[in-house]
């Protein structure tokens, strides 16, 4: 539990900033409450809000936050490696529930098997600050002045740069995706026949693209892919 | 056609739990295909790079104070900063530019 209550205090915040976007979405408190209840993921959210304030269709929804949400297929599968072979499938669901990059980060940085209890204990300070912080988000983001919105519009993003950019310096090959993802992003968004894809749509197709020739060009080795997990683990 | 905002969360946390339970639950052996491994392994950079740039110009009112926290996140990133200490940069800069220029 002692571990959770920083990343639940960073959530609170992040997540704030998370509800000034289902605002825009037109949800309400409860309804964003219970979102980020049931998903706590920065980026899947932060995408699926994006697109309900833009009327996307179901489907179209479901495969962004799935695109969204794929590095927790990633974490999820590592943290399968990791639990005792006789741990019971609901602590299997029930870690599941409420994997995050944070919270993976200090699940599997402990050696040995992962203990279901201390998850638990971490998922208390996290679940809540995320939560809270979304609805008082909603609640709040017509309360505050346009310019303290603008500047907690932009924590996201630094967010997705707080975990994006250290395994960049880490691994060229990753630094060379994220430039390549920069540079194709800003291209799909002002090239006038490709502007008229939504977000979303250019979110799955730049993904699918760039992950796939990086994975054919520089497929990674098993010390590279330990190594990352190793990382990931101290950064958290 | 208007969606519904409950059937929105509903299928958003349907996909987002599915993506975080089933292969916590279904795998209980080492994934072999060294093309998907590095598949999944490249996804969330490149995912999390994509809706960055250039959303985050776009998001102030003020496009260079987005730009400007864009760099000033990516240098505290790399020099180590955390999650926490790298938004909060971000969010300070772009409230003390705005408030010079506007």
């Amino acid at each position: 539990m002692r571990d959770g209550v920083p990343i639940g205090a960073g959530y609170f915040v992040v997540a704030f900033s998370l509800g000034i976007a289902a605002r825009d979405a037109g949800l309400t408190p409860w309804e964003g409450f219970i979102a980020s209840l049931l998903n706590n993921a920065s980026a899947g959210e932060y995408a699926a809000f994006t697109l309900m304030a833009a009327n996307a269709s179901y489907v179209e929804l479901a495969v962004v936050t799935l695109i969204a949400n794929a590095r927790y297929l990633l974490m999820s599968t590592a943290l399968s490696q990791r639990f005792a072979p006789e741990t019971g499938t609901l602590h299997r669901v029930l870690v599941g529930f409420d994997v995050t990059d944070e919270l993976f980060g200090i699940a599997i940085a402990r050696p040995g098997a992962v203990d279901p209890f201390y998850s638990y204990g971490a998922f208390v300070p996290a679940l809540s600050g995320w939560s809270v912080g979304t609805a008082l988000g909603i609640v709040m983001g017509n309360v505050l002045p346009t310019r303290v919105v603008s500047a907690l519009s932009v924590a996201l993003y630094g967010m997705f740069l707080a975990i994006i950019i250290p395994p960049a310096r880490q691994n060229r090959v990753v630094l060379g995706c994220v430039v390549v993802s920069f540079v194709a992003s800003l291209v799909f968004s002002v090239a006038p026949a490709l502007a008229a894809l939504s977000a979303g749509t250019r979110t799955i197709i730049l993904t699918v693209a760039i992950s796939s020739a990086a994975a054919l060009l520089f497929p990674v080795t098993d010390e590279e892919l330990q190594h990352a997990q190793e990382e990931e683990a101290d950064a958290a | 056609m208007q969606h519904s905002s409950l059937v929105y969360i509903a299928v958003m946390s349907a996909v987002t739990l599915s993506v975080k339970i089933l292969p916590l639950t279904l795998i209980r052996r080492p994934i072999k295909s060294r093309f998907i491994r590095s598949f999944l392994y490249y996804v969330p950079y490149v995912t999390l790079a994509v809706m960055t740039f250039p959303a985050i110009v776009q998001a102030t009112d003020v496009p260079i104070a987005g730009a400007i926290a864009l760099v000033a996140g990516i240098v505290a990133a790399w020099f180590g900063a955390s999650l926490f200490q790298v938004a909060a940069t971000c969010c300070a800069l772009v409230f003390v530019i705005e408030l010079l220029l506007l």
